[in-house]
């Protein structure tokens, strides 16, 4: 218990005080509109109440965003364009959708590469240096082309989303697979094991804990991708698309509430695999 | 069509073997000649596969289309590169990097500050940090300062958690010997610290760049002059010019490619006294 306060105190502290330099940044961003709003001749204390209580501020003080969230999460019915619920479901469900796809893709091409030397040598440079390149950058052209040939709504998101999951989960099953050292590999021959079994009883089990560190950064990276992939499709649904409706009509509160949005979804995501993983751990006694 | 058929099949034939071929030899040379080998099969089948089969332009253009539209378009390339790229993302990069760096510095004099400031920063980094383009778009104006302003918040992250790794790899013992010489905090920080995050700080630098670009790019979708690479992509991509598009891309790429290149080179340059850029270094058991 000692402990854990003596962990969590700084971050309380650093919490406390990110909070207030907020709400007095609020004040001073949003001067003007806040002294309009109060009237001439208003007392400090009314102008910054005026500040943190604005329609459209330059930036919302933090009360006006849990609030906004909280309207957009619980009180608005789950089915209605302006719920968070909804459109956090269409983005969770893309990311979820690209990021299946890009397990499934990933674990094999990485299997791919650690059993054909080929492949190693002439495409894992073409892994690497993919990651050089801005994917985010052609979303809106997969989104027009697939939509082109009459492929529109989760599917062209999804790819978008699998593409950006696809490079850590790859990487990461790959150095995973060869993890094991070579004293292993030894001893796997000298009971005179198959290709098939090592792979099965040793290279699988080895390479489980780089797996999950490759999920955790490739579950952020679909959420990204399918936020970023909504934005092209005319801000129909979804937190992206939320984001490009808030910014065009200036409504912050909106922007940041998605933003918000998209934290927790993060969260729970990384949540999740620290779940799967802890079961995993568990089911392995105690060791990953 | 059955042209195409017979040489596209021969070509991944002849490609195939001579990979494998490839492959199959140690050596530097040839394991440069693999991958490029790989690439160029693989622009060739796609030229095949477009002008053979009629694969019709608004859905995927033949590399040599593509080629062909980036020589027409240089002049507007070069705008849209030096608007995105020289005008935001550099400025942005430095400013992230240079920021995230001090910051660093300035966590490491403070356990309180660094156990308070690290694990929110780890939280932040894993966030979607692009969702905040339309913010910035707001705050600092369609022009460039919006996108430097994504990339150096983008950027800022990486490099803190990086560095302040990088700043914890020193050992005990040498820690030790500084103390023996009677070194101050400052001189073991610039001495012996600093020069051993190096390689920490690096992988940071070389990752920032992409996202950096990436930021610029997504904070254009949001509202820009009528210049730059996201702008063009998505406008063009909507009128359906998917030539410029590709070509667009393909600048975008070649950009990320080059500095990761000059980056790696710089890297090389800087760390030659590291480890793991010694030839003749202890390899892993």
């Amino acid at each position: 218990m000692n402990d854990a306060l003596r962990r969590a105190a700084p971050i309380v502290v650093v919490l406390a005080a990110t909070i207030v330099v907020w709400y007095a940044a609020a004040v001073a961003m949003n001067l003007s509109a806040a002294q309009a709003l109060a009237g001439t001749g208003a007392g400090p204390g009314a102008v910054a109440r005026a500040a943190w209580s604005l329609d459209r501020p330059l930036l919302p003080a933090p009360h006006q965003i849990a609030q906004t969230l909280f309207t957009g999460v619980f009180t608005e019915p789950v089915t209605s364009p302006r719920s968070l619920v909804y459109h956090a479901a269409v983005t969770a469900g893309t990311a979820l959708l690209g990021f299946g796809l890009a397990l499934v893709l990933g674990i094999a091409l990485a299997v791919a590469i650690v059993g054909t030397r080929t492949l190693d040598r002439s495409l894992m440079p073409w892994v690497i240096a993919s990651q050089t390149i801005p994917v985010l950058a052609i979303a809106p052209m997969v989104v027009v082309v697939l939509g082109n040939i009459g492929l529109s709504g989760i599917l062209p998101k999804a790819l978008i989303a699998g593409w950006l999951s696809f490079f850590p989960i790859t990487t990461a099953m790959v150095t995973g697979l060869r993890a094991p050292d070579r004293m292993q590999f030894d001893l796997m021959r000298t009971y005179n094991a198959g290709n098939r079994d090592v792979f099965m009883q040793l290279r699988w089990p080895a390479s489980m804990g780089f797996l999950f560190a490759g999920v955790k950064v490739a579950a952020t990276l679909a959420l990204v991708g399918a936020i970023v992939a909504e934005l092209p499709t005319g801000a129909q649904a979804g937190l992206g698309a939320r984001l490009l409706a808030g910014s065009y009509y200036g409504q912050t509160l909106q922007i940041w509430a998605a933003l918000v949005m998209a934290a927790l979804l993060t969260l729970l995501a990384v949540g999740a695999t620290d779940a799967a993983q802890r079961v995993l751990v568990a089911r392995r006694g105690g060791r990953l | 069509m059955i042209i195409a058929t017979i040489v596209l099949a021969v070509s991944v034939a002849a490609g195939c073997a001579g990979l494998i071929a490839l492959a199959a030899r140690d050596g530097r040379a040839y394991a440069i000649a693999a991958p490029l080998l790989f690439g160029a099969l693989l622009l060739w089948c796609w030229e095949v596969v477009c002008l053979g089969f009629g694969v019709p332009r608004v859905l995927l253009p033949a590399p040599s289309g593509i080629a062909q539209a980036f020589v027409a378009n240089l002049p507007t390339l070069w705008a849209d590169f030096v608007q995105t790229v020289i005008r935001a993302v550099v400025p942005g990069y430095l400013i992230g990097c240079g920021a995230g760096y001090l910051t660093a510095i300035a966590l490491d004099r403070s356990a309180f500050l660094r156990r308070g400031f690290l694990p929110l920063a780890g939280l932040l980094g894993a966030m979607p940090i692009v969702g905040i383009a339309p913010i910035m778009v707001m705050w600092f104006g369609f022009d460039w300062p919006s996108k430097a302003a994504v990339a150096a918040v983008m950027t800022f992250f990486p490099m803190l958690i990086n560095t302040v790794a990088g700043l914890s790899t020193t050992g005990a013992l040498e820690r030790d010997l500084m103390r023996s010489y009677g070194a101050s905090y400052w001189q073991t920080l610039l001495k012996l610290r600093l020069p051993a995050a190096l390689p920490y700080v690096f992988i940071a630098l070389k990752l920032n760049f992409t996202l950096a670009l990436i930021g610029a790019i997504v904070a254009e979708f949001f509202g820009t002059p009528i210049v730059g690479m996201g702008f063009r992509i998505s406008t063009e991509a909507a009128r359906l010019d998917l030539d410029v598009v590709w070509a667009e891309i393909a600048l975008a790429a070649l950009t990320g490619s080059a500095c990761f290149a000059a980056l790696a080179l710089l890297e090389r340059a800087v760390l030659f006294w590291h480890p793991s850029f010694q030839k003749f270094a202890l390899s892993k058991p």
